[in-house]
Protein backbone atom coordinates (compact mmCIF):
# COMPACT_ATOMS: atom_id res chain seq x y z
CA UNK A 1 0.00 0.00 0.00
CA UNK A 2 2.23 2.23 1.03
CA UNK A 3 4.42 2.15 -2.20
CA UNK A 4 7.03 4.75 -2.98
CA UNK A 5 7.02 7.10 -5.84
CA UNK A 6 10.51 6.92 -7.57
CA UNK A 7 11.31 9.66 -9.94
CA UNK A 8 13.72 8.87 -12.42
CA UNK A 9 16.00 11.22 -14.35
CA UNK A 10 14.45 10.58 -17.91
CA UNK A 11 11.05 11.36 -16.48
CA UNK A 12 11.32 14.02 -14.69
CA UNK A 13 13.36 15.87 -18.01
CA UNK A 14 10.11 14.47 -20.12
CA UNK A 15 8.47 16.18 -17.75
CA UNK A 16 9.45 18.89 -16.91
CA UNK A 17 9.54 19.53 -21.03
CA UNK A 18 5.71 18.67 -21.27
CA UNK A 19 5.07 21.40 -18.81
CA UNK A 20 7.19 23.88 -20.22
CA UNK A 21 5.57 23.25 -23.59
CA UNK A 22 2.21 23.80 -22.09
CA UNK A 23 3.40 27.08 -20.58
CA UNK A 24 4.35 28.59 -23.48
CA UNK A 25 1.50 27.01 -25.77
CA UNK A 26 -1.80 28.04 -23.62
CA UNK A 27 0.11 31.35 -22.75
CA UNK A 28 0.10 30.44 -18.78
CA UNK A 29 1.83 32.29 -15.91
CA UNK A 30 2.90 28.98 -14.37
CA UNK A 31 2.25 25.11 -14.60
CA UNK A 32 2.71 22.91 -11.48
CA UNK A 33 2.26 19.06 -11.76
CA UNK A 34 1.13 17.86 -7.80
CA UNK A 35 1.43 14.93 -6.56
CA UNK A 36 -2.15 13.40 -5.16
CA UNK A 37 -0.64 13.76 -2.35
CA UNK A 38 0.29 17.09 -2.39
CA UNK A 39 3.73 17.05 -3.12
CA UNK A 40 5.28 18.86 -6.06
CA UNK A 41 6.82 17.26 -8.65
CA UNK A 42 7.92 19.50 -11.45
CA UNK A 43 6.77 23.27 -11.71
CA UNK A 44 7.55 26.01 -14.80
CA UNK A 45 7.23 29.51 -15.82
CA UNK A 46 7.36 32.61 -13.14
CA UNK A 47 7.19 30.67 -10.10
CA UNK A 48 9.50 32.87 -8.19
CA UNK A 49 7.16 34.84 -6.35
CA UNK A 50 4.89 31.98 -5.93
CA UNK A 51 5.14 29.55 -2.81
CA UNK A 52 4.89 26.02 -4.38
CA UNK A 53 4.97 23.89 -1.66
CA UNK A 54 1.88 25.77 -0.28
CA UNK A 55 0.36 25.53 -3.73
CA UNK A 56 1.25 21.65 -4.05
CA UNK A 57 -0.65 20.53 -0.41
CA UNK A 58 -3.57 22.92 -1.07
CA UNK A 59 -4.41 21.89 -4.30
CA UNK A 60 -4.44 18.33 -3.86
CA UNK A 61 -6.47 19.05 -0.56
CA UNK A 62 -8.85 20.83 -2.60
CA UNK A 63 -8.69 18.06 -5.24
CA UNK A 64 -9.50 15.45 -2.20
CA UNK A 65 -12.08 17.70 -0.53
CA UNK A 66 -13.82 18.03 -4.43
CA UNK A 67 -13.42 14.19 -4.56
CA UNK A 68 -14.85 13.49 -1.66
CA UNK A 69 -17.69 15.55 -2.93
CA UNK A 70 -18.09 13.85 -6.46
CA UNK A 71 -18.24 10.32 -4.30
CA UNK A 72 -21.23 11.73 -2.21
CA UNK A 73 -23.17 12.78 -5.73
CA UNK A 74 -22.26 9.45 -6.86
CA UNK A 75 -19.91 10.74 -9.22
CA UNK A 76 -16.34 8.77 -9.62
CA UNK A 77 -14.40 12.15 -9.79
CA UNK A 78 -14.53 15.99 -11.44
CA UNK A 79 -11.63 15.69 -13.31
CA UNK A 80 -11.27 19.94 -13.73
CA UNK A 81 -11.55 22.41 -11.17
CA UNK A 82 -11.42 25.58 -12.44
CA UNK A 83 -11.12 28.90 -10.35
CA UNK A 84 -11.79 32.59 -12.00
CA UNK A 85 -10.40 35.70 -10.36
CA UNK A 86 -9.82 39.46 -10.94
CA UNK A 87 -6.63 39.32 -13.18
CA UNK A 88 -5.49 35.43 -12.50
CA UNK A 89 -7.05 32.02 -13.09
CA UNK A 90 -6.39 28.17 -11.57
CA UNK A 91 -7.23 25.47 -14.08
CA UNK A 92 -6.66 21.86 -12.23
CA UNK A 93 -7.03 19.24 -14.00
CA UNK A 94 -6.37 15.09 -12.88
CA UNK A 95 -3.96 13.32 -15.40
CA UNK A 96 -3.65 9.74 -14.88
CA UNK A 97 -5.87 9.29 -12.20
CA UNK A 98 -2.96 10.17 -9.85
CA UNK A 99 -1.48 13.42 -10.35
CA UNK A 100 -2.53 16.92 -10.83
CA UNK A 101 -1.78 19.68 -13.51
CA UNK A 102 -2.53 23.44 -12.37
CA UNK A 103 -2.38 26.11 -14.93
CA UNK A 104 -2.06 29.77 -13.77
CA UNK A 105 -3.38 32.31 -16.40
CA UNK A 106 -4.38 35.66 -16.81
CA UNK A 107 -6.35 37.75 -19.16
CA UNK A 108 -3.13 36.91 -22.36
CA UNK A 109 -4.93 33.78 -22.32
CA UNK A 110 -8.31 32.09 -22.55
CA UNK A 111 -10.01 29.31 -20.68
CA UNK A 112 -10.63 27.52 -24.21
CA UNK A 113 -6.50 27.92 -25.26
CA UNK A 114 -5.32 26.79 -21.60
CA UNK A 115 -8.15 23.41 -21.78
CA UNK A 116 -7.18 22.77 -25.70
CA UNK A 117 -3.27 22.57 -24.39
CA UNK A 118 -3.98 20.54 -21.21
CA UNK A 119 -5.57 18.15 -23.10
CA UNK A 120 -2.79 17.60 -25.28
CA UNK A 121 -0.09 17.62 -22.27
CA UNK A 122 -2.60 15.66 -20.46
CA UNK A 123 -1.85 13.05 -22.65
CA UNK A 124 1.90 13.38 -23.14
CA UNK A 125 1.93 12.86 -19.48
CA UNK A 126 0.26 10.07 -18.74
CA UNK A 127 2.29 8.01 -20.88
CA UNK A 128 5.22 9.10 -18.66
CA UNK A 129 3.57 8.30 -16.10
CA UNK A 130 2.75 5.06 -17.31
CA UNK A 131 6.03 4.47 -17.88
CA UNK A 132 7.19 5.58 -14.86
CA UNK A 133 5.25 2.81 -13.12
CA UNK A 134 6.63 -0.03 -15.17
CA UNK A 135 10.28 1.11 -14.38
CA UNK A 136 9.14 0.85 -10.97
CA UNK A 137 7.69 -2.75 -11.21
CA UNK A 138 10.55 -3.89 -12.62
CA UNK A 139 13.03 -6.20 -10.86
CA UNK A 140 16.39 -3.97 -9.56
CA UNK A 141 13.45 -1.15 -9.32
CA UNK A 142 13.59 -0.91 -5.77
CA UNK A 143 14.28 1.52 -2.74
CA UNK A 144 17.16 3.85 -3.95
CA UNK A 145 17.27 4.64 -0.33
CA UNK A 146 18.26 0.68 0.07
CA UNK A 147 22.31 1.28 0.48
CA UNK A 148 21.87 3.99 3.41
CA UNK A 149 22.31 2.74 7.15
CA UNK A 150 20.59 2.93 10.41
CA UNK A 151 23.16 4.93 11.70
CA UNK A 152 23.24 7.61 8.99
CA UNK A 153 19.40 8.09 9.63
CA UNK A 154 20.89 7.89 13.73
CA UNK A 155 23.42 10.75 12.55
CA UNK A 156 20.57 13.07 11.14
CA UNK A 157 18.93 12.98 14.29
CA UNK A 158 21.81 13.81 16.55
CA UNK A 159 22.20 17.01 17.15
CA UNK B 1 3.53 7.50 0.21
CA UNK B 2 6.82 8.68 -0.14
CA UNK B 3 8.02 10.12 -2.90
CA UNK B 4 11.81 10.45 -3.78
CA UNK B 5 12.82 12.81 -6.61
CA UNK B 6 16.26 11.20 -8.26
CA UNK B 7 17.74 14.12 -9.97
CA UNK B 8 17.17 16.42 -7.27
CA UNK B 9 18.11 13.95 -4.88
CA UNK B 10 15.00 14.77 -2.32
CA UNK B 11 12.54 12.38 -0.41
CA UNK B 12 9.42 13.99 0.84
CA UNK B 13 7.30 12.08 3.10
CA UNK B 14 4.27 12.45 5.09
CA UNK B 15 3.24 12.37 8.68
CA UNK B 16 -0.44 13.32 10.24
CA UNK B 17 -0.96 14.46 13.82
CA UNK B 18 -4.16 12.46 14.32
CA UNK B 19 -6.14 13.11 17.72
CA UNK B 20 -9.23 13.98 19.98
CA UNK B 21 -9.94 17.82 19.53
CA UNK B 22 -8.58 20.33 21.49
CA UNK B 23 -5.83 17.84 22.08
CA UNK B 24 -2.96 20.13 20.64
CA UNK B 25 -2.33 18.70 16.94
CA UNK B 26 -1.74 21.75 16.11
CA UNK B 27 0.02 23.59 19.29
CA UNK B 28 2.65 20.48 18.16
CA UNK B 29 2.80 22.00 14.34
CA UNK B 30 3.18 25.41 15.69
CA UNK B 31 5.67 24.54 18.27
CA UNK B 32 7.68 22.62 15.47
CA UNK B 33 6.68 25.67 13.34
CA UNK B 34 8.56 28.54 15.53
CA UNK B 35 11.86 26.50 16.94
CA UNK B 36 12.44 25.84 13.53
CA UNK B 37 15.34 28.12 11.51
CA UNK B 38 13.50 29.45 8.81
CA UNK B 39 15.96 28.04 5.84
CA UNK B 40 14.62 24.39 7.05
CA UNK B 41 11.41 24.97 6.86
CA UNK B 42 8.20 26.56 4.76
CA UNK B 43 5.59 28.52 5.48
CA UNK B 44 2.61 26.48 7.61
CA UNK B 45 -0.50 26.57 6.69
CA UNK B 46 -3.75 26.57 8.56
CA UNK B 47 -7.15 26.25 7.22
CA UNK B 48 -8.79 27.00 10.34
CA UNK B 49 -12.52 28.40 11.62
CA UNK B 50 -13.21 31.62 12.90
CA UNK B 51 -12.37 30.44 16.29
CA UNK B 52 -9.05 29.01 15.43
CA UNK B 53 -10.77 25.60 15.43
CA UNK B 54 -8.80 23.54 13.07
CA UNK B 55 -11.29 22.77 9.97
CA UNK B 56 -9.28 21.26 6.90
CA UNK B 57 -5.84 20.65 7.99
CA UNK B 58 -2.77 22.19 9.00
CA UNK B 59 0.16 21.85 7.00
CA UNK B 60 4.18 22.44 7.90
CA UNK B 61 6.59 21.51 5.22
CA UNK B 62 10.10 20.84 7.02
CA UNK B 63 13.51 19.61 5.75
CA UNK B 64 15.69 17.57 8.27
CA UNK B 65 18.41 17.63 6.32
CA UNK B 66 20.72 15.27 4.19
CA UNK B 67 21.11 11.87 4.58
CA UNK B 68 24.42 11.02 1.71
CA UNK B 69 23.27 13.30 -0.37
CA UNK B 70 19.21 12.86 -0.16
CA UNK B 71 17.71 15.76 1.31
CA UNK B 72 14.85 14.88 3.33
CA UNK B 73 11.66 16.78 3.73
CA UNK B 74 8.79 15.98 5.47
CA UNK B 75 5.16 17.06 4.99
CA UNK B 76 3.54 17.77 8.86
CA UNK B 77 -0.20 17.61 8.64
CA UNK B 78 -2.42 18.18 11.49
CA UNK B 79 -6.23 17.03 11.14
CA UNK B 80 -9.45 18.16 12.40
CA UNK B 81 -9.96 16.45 15.62
CA UNK B 82 -14.08 17.43 16.20
CA UNK B 83 -15.87 14.11 15.39
CA UNK B 84 -18.28 15.75 13.10
CA UNK B 85 -15.22 16.27 10.78
CA UNK B 86 -14.46 12.81 10.15
CA UNK B 87 -14.91 12.56 5.71
CA UNK B 88 -12.06 15.58 6.45
CA UNK B 89 -9.93 13.21 8.02
CA UNK B 90 -10.14 10.31 5.90
CA UNK B 91 -8.98 12.84 3.38
CA UNK B 92 -5.72 14.01 4.99
CA UNK B 93 -5.00 10.61 5.52
CA UNK B 94 -4.29 9.38 1.87
CA UNK B 95 -0.75 8.88 1.05
CA UNK B 96 0.40 8.85 5.06
CA UNK B 97 3.89 7.17 5.69
CA UNK B 98 3.65 7.76 9.83
CA UNK B 99 1.37 8.84 12.69
CA UNK B 100 1.68 10.78 15.66
CA UNK B 101 -1.39 9.73 17.92
CA UNK B 102 -1.80 13.72 20.10
CA UNK B 103 -3.42 11.98 23.06
CA UNK B 104 -5.29 14.97 25.37
CA UNK B 105 -3.92 13.54 28.79
CA UNK B 106 -7.32 15.16 31.33
CA UNK B 107 -8.98 12.78 32.68
CA UNK B 108 -12.43 13.70 31.09
CA UNK B 109 -11.02 13.70 27.77
CA UNK B 110 -10.15 9.17 27.83
CA UNK B 111 -13.40 8.50 26.04
CA UNK B 112 -12.62 11.19 23.78
CA UNK B 113 -8.86 9.71 23.21
CA UNK B 114 -10.21 6.07 22.92
CA UNK B 115 -13.03 7.46 20.27
CA UNK B 116 -10.52 8.97 17.93
CA UNK B 117 -7.79 6.23 18.20
CA UNK B 118 -10.50 3.41 17.31
CA UNK B 119 -11.60 6.33 14.22
CA UNK B 120 -7.60 6.23 13.31
CA UNK B 121 -7.77 2.65 12.88
CA UNK B 122 -10.93 2.32 10.92
CA UNK B 123 -10.26 5.11 8.69
CA UNK B 124 -6.56 3.90 7.77
CA UNK B 125 -8.48 0.47 7.45
CA UNK B 126 -10.40 2.42 4.79
CA UNK B 127 -7.16 3.52 2.98
CA UNK B 128 -5.27 -0.14 3.09
CA UNK B 129 -3.47 0.64 5.71
CA UNK B 130 -2.53 -1.51 8.93
CA UNK B 131 -2.26 1.00 11.78
CA UNK B 132 -0.22 -1.73 13.63
CA UNK B 133 2.01 -2.12 10.37
CA UNK B 134 2.77 1.79 9.74
CA UNK B 135 5.29 4.04 11.78
CA UNK B 136 3.31 5.02 15.08
CA UNK B 137 4.00 7.25 18.00
CA UNK B 138 2.01 8.21 20.70
CA UNK B 139 2.21 11.70 22.28
CA UNK B 140 0.33 12.36 25.95
CA UNK B 141 0.14 16.01 25.84
CA UNK B 142 -0.78 18.27 28.46
CA UNK B 143 1.23 16.96 30.93
CA UNK B 144 1.66 20.11 33.03
CA UNK B 145 -2.02 20.22 33.59
CA UNK B 146 -4.00 19.40 36.84
CA UNK B 147 -6.74 16.79 36.42
CA UNK B 148 -4.45 14.06 34.11
CA UNK B 149 -4.57 10.75 34.19
CA UNK B 150 -1.38 8.97 35.01
CA UNK B 151 0.55 8.02 31.94
CA UNK B 152 0.57 3.91 32.75
CA UNK B 153 -3.52 4.51 32.65
CA UNK B 154 -3.10 6.47 29.37
CA UNK B 155 -0.46 3.92 27.80
CA UNK B 156 -2.25 0.97 29.07
CA UNK B 157 -5.54 1.81 27.34
CA UNK B 158 -4.11 3.70 24.10
CA UNK B 159 -0.86 2.04 23.97
CA UNK B 160 -1.84 -1.77 23.71
CA UNK B 161 0.89 -2.14 20.93
CA UNK B 162 3.42 -0.56 22.44
CA UNK B 163 4.92 1.82 20.29
CA UNK B 164 6.79 4.73 21.25
CA UNK B 165 5.43 7.44 23.72
CA UNK B 166 6.39 10.75 24.83
CA UNK B 167 4.86 12.63 27.42
CA UNK B 168 4.55 16.33 26.36
CA UNK B 169 3.75 20.00 27.05
CA UNK B 170 3.18 21.37 23.67
CA UNK B 171 2.53 25.26 24.58
CA UNK B 172 6.43 25.09 26.24
CA UNK B 173 7.66 22.28 23.83
CA UNK B 174 8.08 19.49 25.82
CA UNK B 175 8.18 16.13 24.28
CA UNK B 176 7.62 18.14 20.71
CA UNK B 177 11.03 17.09 18.85
CA UNK B 178 11.46 13.99 20.39
CA UNK B 179 7.57 12.31 19.16
CA UNK B 180 8.46 14.25 16.11
CA UNK B 181 12.24 12.29 15.39
CA UNK B 182 10.72 9.30 16.67
CA UNK B 183 7.96 9.20 14.22
CA UNK B 184 10.51 10.74 11.23
CA UNK B 185 13.53 7.88 12.38
CA UNK B 186 10.56 4.62 11.79
CA UNK B 187 9.73 6.46 8.43
CA UNK B 188 13.16 6.86 7.42
CA UNK B 189 13.91 3.32 8.29
CA UNK B 190 10.81 1.91 6.61
CA UNK B 191 11.68 3.83 3.33
CA UNK B 192 15.50 2.44 3.64
CA UNK B 193 13.80 -0.96 3.59
CA UNK B 194 12.00 -0.60 0.64
CA UNK B 195 8.49 -1.03 2.26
Amino acid sequence: MNQQMVMHADEFQRITSVCDRLTGEANANVVFLVDKNGQLIASSGATEDIDTTSLASLTAGNIAATGGLAKLIGEREFSILFHEGEKDNLHISIVAQRVILVVIFDARSSLGLVRLRVKKASEELHQIFTDLEQKGALPGGGSPFAEITDEDIDNLFSE
Amino acid sequence: MPFINLPLREITCKIVYYGPGLGGKTTNLQYVYAKTNPEARGNMISLATETDRTLFFDFLPLGLGEIRGFKTRFHLYSVPGQVFYDASRKLILRGVDGVVFVADSLVDRMEANLESAENLRINLAEQGYDLDKIPYVIQYNKRDLPNVAPVEELSRELNPTRVPEFEAVAVTGVGVFDTLKAVAKQVLTKVKNGE
